[in-house]
């Protein structure tokens, strides 16, 4: 038995914490565990999960490493961090691959029994770093986690094999002490998720608490970290990545506007979270078809559109190509579809499971002929549940295609979520057209909208499709007057938008000499490089689109507002190059193309460069 | 399992379903016959004409749409069979068609076809087959001859058509016929018999390109021989064929075999009898293949007519089963659901 050891507490404002391994070792999963549990004990905190995109690469390699960063703090935060202060490595190549972005200083929690010469070759490590002194600078705890694992599980039927996996739960368990975190959350998970299979509940649950009283047992951990909750807004909270913000917000808005939603999908990393959320809501009666392409997915949705469903297609860049045609003819057809594309590294298969925001110019332009849509951009994982609801509504309010934006980052990462009441969401109305007297499929409302006359109301049969329609008749017409005036007709619907969507609201002074500009999923980066350039003296003032196109009214107005521009993207300059079209303003652009999100502190950087020693004013 | 279409008495004659559009095929082209036998057919299957929905893709074919009164939806090329699945799933009460052709169907739409068969949308898709690439000047197309000389293919194509009925078999469709521009009482039957059916029907109809390829099917339309060339399948009765009636089908081990009712050698009772209802396949892949085949008549008629539970009422039921199990979904229990906190 060993002894009780006081320990002390030592209280931290933000801990940055990165847990890493095979992509074998469950690394995803401890990671969302030790999430839920710290938005749980009501903490701040923004992820990134970072996979590679082979499912189980051999084990040990370098390219086989998966990761997952966490940042939670008693403060407001809007990133996963910039440098971890803790590594959990699993073994000698997440080590390898992680450690150049360890704060200096930082703690290393390594598993020590996979450390052996095989692994440390696979590595491409000399020499077993934990032995020499390459880690001087860093706090290393080596712990036998593999060895002391099987130790606590001796007991169980399951195999050596099975009873190794449960090895990330003992590093959790460790985590949950180390981070005075309470083990509830993970024990009740672990039983509902393993309800079927008893024996590897049991064996989950004993490898978490072996972890969590190896810390408290053992002499190697002196002290222990808290981290009080946030200050957060009052209300009830969850923690929630884009994927499923997404997909619940879609359900809302089916709910709100009181149409069944349809989901035309065909699998794609990193946007097929979304369908498997909605196939879980059969009791919305969302109908969910897993198409054999991109096409038929989206194809699909726009025959459940024209049917009278809420109807979307859900991908990621490449699905996104696929659905150009398509998407030409529901602009064509002028019916109500929302198109959301997860964007990740591209071209072509690019970088499946690493972020990035290289789709702009695609959604804008990517159709043949004289195409427009209207683009939307989430900017945070919750916010992904308001623009799901904000495209539905646009779509049919205006009946037409709507191109969402999320990426990777968002998608996959999760941050808490003050969860609205219905009665707090915009319920919005739309009802078919019904009445056959001199009924034209092509004649307009004020919005310019077109009727929407859905097969089985007696009267109302009439005939669309890609080919040019004639102005209120709908019949195809080659027409070249008519060709013309029908072409600005579906650009003037979407610039009418612009009339549903809120004036962008300016973070800090409204005229200046340096505003940052922003779209979607970089803005949690781009406040936080904000806020700290203020701490540091300098006066800045931020702006986040979400609306792309159109963009808001009085965009121009402030942009002429300040002397310089910095536009941060994970491109090289899509959004840039709008600004300058739309605005004939020339910006100042930041561009990273590395598959993960801006650290705050490259952005912080540039704007002290462009500030150059003046503070702004 | 019945159709779950509702029908009923309704007094419509062919007019009704023609619309105002003027038709612009080529004069004498076979899809005048198909538009005319599903305009004479539609009157009799007691379906409402608003609930009604043609779908197509691109080609000649694909114009069908406007030239029905019904609502209708010209799609793009190859997509018809993925747009009329979304309508379908969605709407379940409606009676889905899809115009559709050789190009459009069996190359740029091949993936979306073979995937709707297998799923058994209950979608009615007749596959207008001229054996060309008629809409963009006469092409061949995957259902041309091997060596088919056209403007893509002046020294002869080098590749093998495909078999629609084989292929609609070998993606398990659960109703398959064929039928020809040139046999107005055969294809009404057939249409009629599409409509009963529930779940995904497939006609292939022999159409004649008088522009493009002309007299691709003369071997079975012309009068002196078509008889001694097609062989017209029906249920429950044995395969005989020819102008004197004096030929049969016959297996030989798995290969069909033609045999002469005259010589003594063999009687009716030697014959095939054909079972569109088997649940089994394979007689029906037999007959597919004696489509073309030398010394083979080619068969038109139901190769195969089963039934099973269609895709679309799998979802309905599917959902009706779940809301029963856990209740019509609350959206607040669904916001508020999972590891949620309190903040003062
Ligand atoms: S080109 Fe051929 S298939 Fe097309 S309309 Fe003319 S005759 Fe008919």
């Amino acid at each position: 038995m060993a002894k009780e050891i006081q320990k002390k507490v030592l209280d931290l404002e933000e801990v940055t914490v990165r847990f890493a391994g095979d992509s074998g070792d469950g690394i995803q999963l401890t990671g969302s565990q030790f999430s839920d549990t710290t938005a749980f004990v009501g903490n701040d905190l923004n992820t990134l999960p970072d996979y590679p995109a082979e499912i189980r690469a051999p084990a040990g390699t370098l390219y086989g490493v998966s990761g997952f960063q966490l940042h939670f703090s008693s403060v407001d935060i809007h990133t996963p961090g910039d440098t971890p202060d803790v590594l959990v490595a699993m073994n000698p190549a997440a080590l390898k691959i992680n450690l150049k972005d360890l704060k200096s200083g930082g703690i290393i929690i390594a598993n020590q029994d996979s450390f052996d010469p095989k692994n440390l070759k696979l590595a491409g490590f000399d020499s077993n770093p934990l032995e020499d002194d390459s880690l001087n600078g860093f706090k290393v705890f080596s712990v036998r986690i593999t060895s002391l694992t099987t130790e606590a599980l001796k007991d169980t039927p399951l195999s050596n094999k099975e009873i190794t996996r449960s090895k990330n739960f003992f590093a959790l368990g460790l985590m949950y002490w180390l981070f005075n975190r309470p083990l509830d959350p993970t024990l009740s998970w672990i039983n509902t998720k393993f309800k079927k299979q008893p024996d590897i509940a049991d064996a989950n649950t004993k490898a978490l608490k072996a972890g969590y009283y190896f810390g408290e047992q053992t002499e190697i951990f002196t002290a222990r970290y808290s981290v009080k909750p946030a200050e957060l807004p009052a209300g009830t909270y969850k923690n929630i990545s884009g994927n499923e913000a997404t997909a619940i917000g879609f359900v809302a808005a089916s709910q709100l506007c009181g149409l069944p939603l349809f989901l035309g999908s065909y699998p794609i990393t990193p946007a097929s979270d979304i369908l498997h959320f909605l196939s879980a809501y059969k009791n919305f009666g969302v109908k969910t078809f897993q198409a054999e392409d991109e096409i038929a997915g989206i194809a699909s949705a726009i025959g459940a559109a024209f049917g009278g469903s809420l109807a979307i297609t859900t991908t990621s860049g490449p699905g996104l190509a696929l659905k150009t045609e398509a998407t030409g003819l529901a602009v064509m057809t002028e019916l109500p579809i929302v198109i959301v594309d997860v964007q990740r590294g591209g071209p072509s298969t690019g970088l499946p499971t690493k972020t990035e925001q290289a789709d702009l110019l695609q959604a804008m332009y990517g159709r043949n002929g004289e195409a427009p849509v209207v683009v939307l951009a989430a900017s945070t994982p919750s916010d992904c549940f308001f623009m799901a609801i904000e495209a539905s509504k646009i779509a049919l309010k205006y009946m037409l295609p709507v191109i969402l934006l999320t990426d990777g980052y968002i998608a996959n990462g999760s941050e808490p979520w003050r969860i609205p009441h219905v009665d707090e969401l915009p319920r919005f109305e739309k009802s078919y057209y019904n009445n056959p007297e001199d009924f034209q499929p092509y004649r307009r409302d004020e919005n310019l909208a077109r009727p929407w006359a859905v097969p089985g109301t007696p009267g109302l049969e009439h005939r669309i499709g890609g080919l040019e329609k004639a102005n209120i008749s709908g019949n195809v017409s080659y027409d070249p007057d008519n060709h013309d005036f029908m072409c600005r007709l579906r650009a003037e619907k979407v610039a009418k938008v612009v009339n549903d969507i809120p004036d962008i609201v300016v973070d800090g002074p409204e005229k200046g000499e340096l505003l940052v500009m922003g779209w979607g999923g970089t803005r949690g980066s781009i406040t936080e490089a904000v806020t700290k350039a203020r701490k540091a003296g300098l006066i800045v003032s931020q702006i986040h689109l979400k609306y792309l196109n159109p963009m808001p009214k009085n965009l121009g107005e402030v942009l002429s507002n300040f002397n310089k521009i910095l536009i941060p993207e994970l491109n090289l300059g899509q959004l840039a190059t709008l600004i300058r079209k739309e605005f004939l303003r020339d910006v100042i652009q930041l561009n990273k193309l590395k598959g993960l999100p801006f650290k705050s502190a490259e952005i912080q950087n540039k704007i002290s460069e462009i500030l150059g020693g003046n503070n702004g004013k | 399992m019945e159709n779950k279409i509702e029908t009923q008495e309704l007094k419509y004659t062919a007019k009704d379903f023609a619309s105002d559009q003027d038709v612009r095929w080529c004069p004498g082209c076979g899809d005048y016959s198909i538009l005319a036998q599903v305009q004479r057919t539609f009157p009799d299957i007691g379906i409402k004409k608003e609930n009604i929905v043609w779908v197509s893709g691109i080609g000649c074919s694909s114009r069908f749409p406007y030239y029905m009164s019904t609502y209708g939806f010209h799609g793009i090329h190859g997509r018809a069979p993925a747009i009329a699945s979304g309508l379908k799933i969605a709407h379940p009460e409606l009676s889905v068609w899809v115009a559709t052709g050789d190009g459009d169907l069996m190359s740029i739409g091949g993936n979306h076809f073979i995937h709707t068969c297998r799923k058994n949308v209950d979608l009615k898709i007749l596959m207008f087959n001229n054996r060309i690439y008629g809409l963009t000047k006469g092409q061949y197309s995957p259902t041309s001859e091997k060596g088919k000389v056209t403007k893509s293919t002046p020294y002869g194509s080098v590749d093998y058509p495909f078999n629609p009925t084989s292929l609609a078999l070998g993606s398990d469709a659960s109703f398959v016929a064929r039928t020809i521009d040139r046999e107005p009482k055969h294809m009404q039957e057939m249409i009629r018999k599409a409509a009963e059916h529930k779940g995904t029907a497939f006609i292939e109809i022999y159409q004649n390109c008088n522009i493009f390829n002309d007299g691709a099917y003369l071997h079975l339309t012309e009068k002196d021989v078509k008889l001694d060339n097609v062989l017209t399948l029906e249920h429950g009765k044995p395969m005989i064929y020819g102008k004197e009636r004096d030929k049969g089908i016959k297996l030989d081990g798995f290969r069909p075999i033609s045999v002469n009712l005259n010589d003594g050698k063999h009687s009716v009772a030697d014959l095939l009898v054909h079972d569109e209802t088997d649940q089994n396949s394979i007689r029906a892949f037999i007959i597919a293949h004696m489509t073309d085949h030398p010394g083979l008549p080619t068969p038109i008629g139901i190769f195969r007519r089963i039934l099973k539970p269609t895709y679309d009422q799998g979802i309905t039921d599917q959902i009706n089963h779940i809301i029963e199990k856990k209740g019509k979904g609350d959206l607040e229990a669904v916001l508020f659901s999972g590891n949620t906190w309190e903040v003062k």
